[in-house]
């Protein structure tokens, strides 16, 4: 089973995000702390991808699917343009970003604490960004 | 959706933060902060009772003016937080940086010691 969606690339889609991806989530027996984590993690590559690789642009749209892979749950990001990898972006440390006053840099920090495991491809002029979580041990489907 | 409600109790400036912080609306946040500051505040409170998400670009203002607040002398404290927002602030270690309270009473305690 799998759940889809095409994402605008503007910031007040990010609702419609968070609205797909609490329905999708709620068949895994992730507890709610869990569900709120993965909401935040793939909310946060959106983001960057909406307002660094697209500027914006409401007419560009970042393709989403949710896939259950026995184990674990697999989130596949996928976009066209200036590809961002986030395995090779080097998080900052937090106090480096109080001292730089800038309002950014801590997304990526948080999706690499919260995910399991994160994957990159491009592939025929097309990003994806794999996020994964493993099932609750507790969870038989 | 946010919505930001301001209001003045003795010497505390407590911003009440309800619905979601997210990078469609944290300049909202970002905004009321800085006015809160230029009218001269002395101890800030954020009341999180009914925040129910926040993304790493409203963590983000806090953590901007984290500078601000300890070289003006202005202290700070958020309360309130539900489980699922209070665990994203210590995902990142904010809990170590950020004075963060149950409730309205213990934060005021806090920033008084402070």
């Amino acid at each position: 089973m799998s759940h889809k969606l095409n994402l605008s690339c503007c910031t007040s889609a990010l609702v419609e995000l968070r609205s797909f991806l609490q329905n999708s989530l709620k068949a895994y027996g992730f507890s709610e702390i869990d569900r709120h984590q993965v909401t935040l993690a793939v909310e946060e590559v959106c983001a960057n991808l909406i307002i660094h690789s697209h500027a914006c642009n409401p007419k560009e749209l970042i393709r989403l699917e949710v896939k259950d892979l026995k184990k674990k749950l697999a989130i596949e990001i996928t976009d066209k343009g200036d590809a961002f990898n986030l395995l090779e972006y080097e998080v900052p440390e937090l106090t480096q970003v109080i001292g730089e006053k800038r309002k950014g840099g801590i997304g990526i920090l948080l999706v690499k604490k919260i995910m399991d495991e994160i994957e990159f491809e491009t592939k025929n002029g097309e990003n994806t960004c794999r996020l994964i979580k493993n099932f609750p041990d507790a969870y038989r489907p | 959706m946010l919505q930001l409600e301001r209001k003045k109790e003795e010497n505390k400036d407590i911003l009440r933060l309800i619905g979601e912080v997210d990078a469609s609306n944290s300049i909202l946040l970002d905004q009321s902060i800085q006015e809160i500051l230029e009218q001269g505040a002395t101890v800030l409170l954020i009341d999180g009772t009914e925040l129910e998400y926040i993304s790493s670009a409203g963590l983000g203002v806090f953590m901007s003016y984290l500078d601000d607040f300890s070289e003006r002398g202005i202290r700070f404290a958020i309360f309130g937080l539900n489980e699922q927002v209070n665990e994203v602030f210590k995902i990142l270690g904010l809990d170590r940086l950020i004075a963060i309270a149950p409730d309205l009473s213990t934060a005021t305690r806090l920033t008084h010691e402070s």
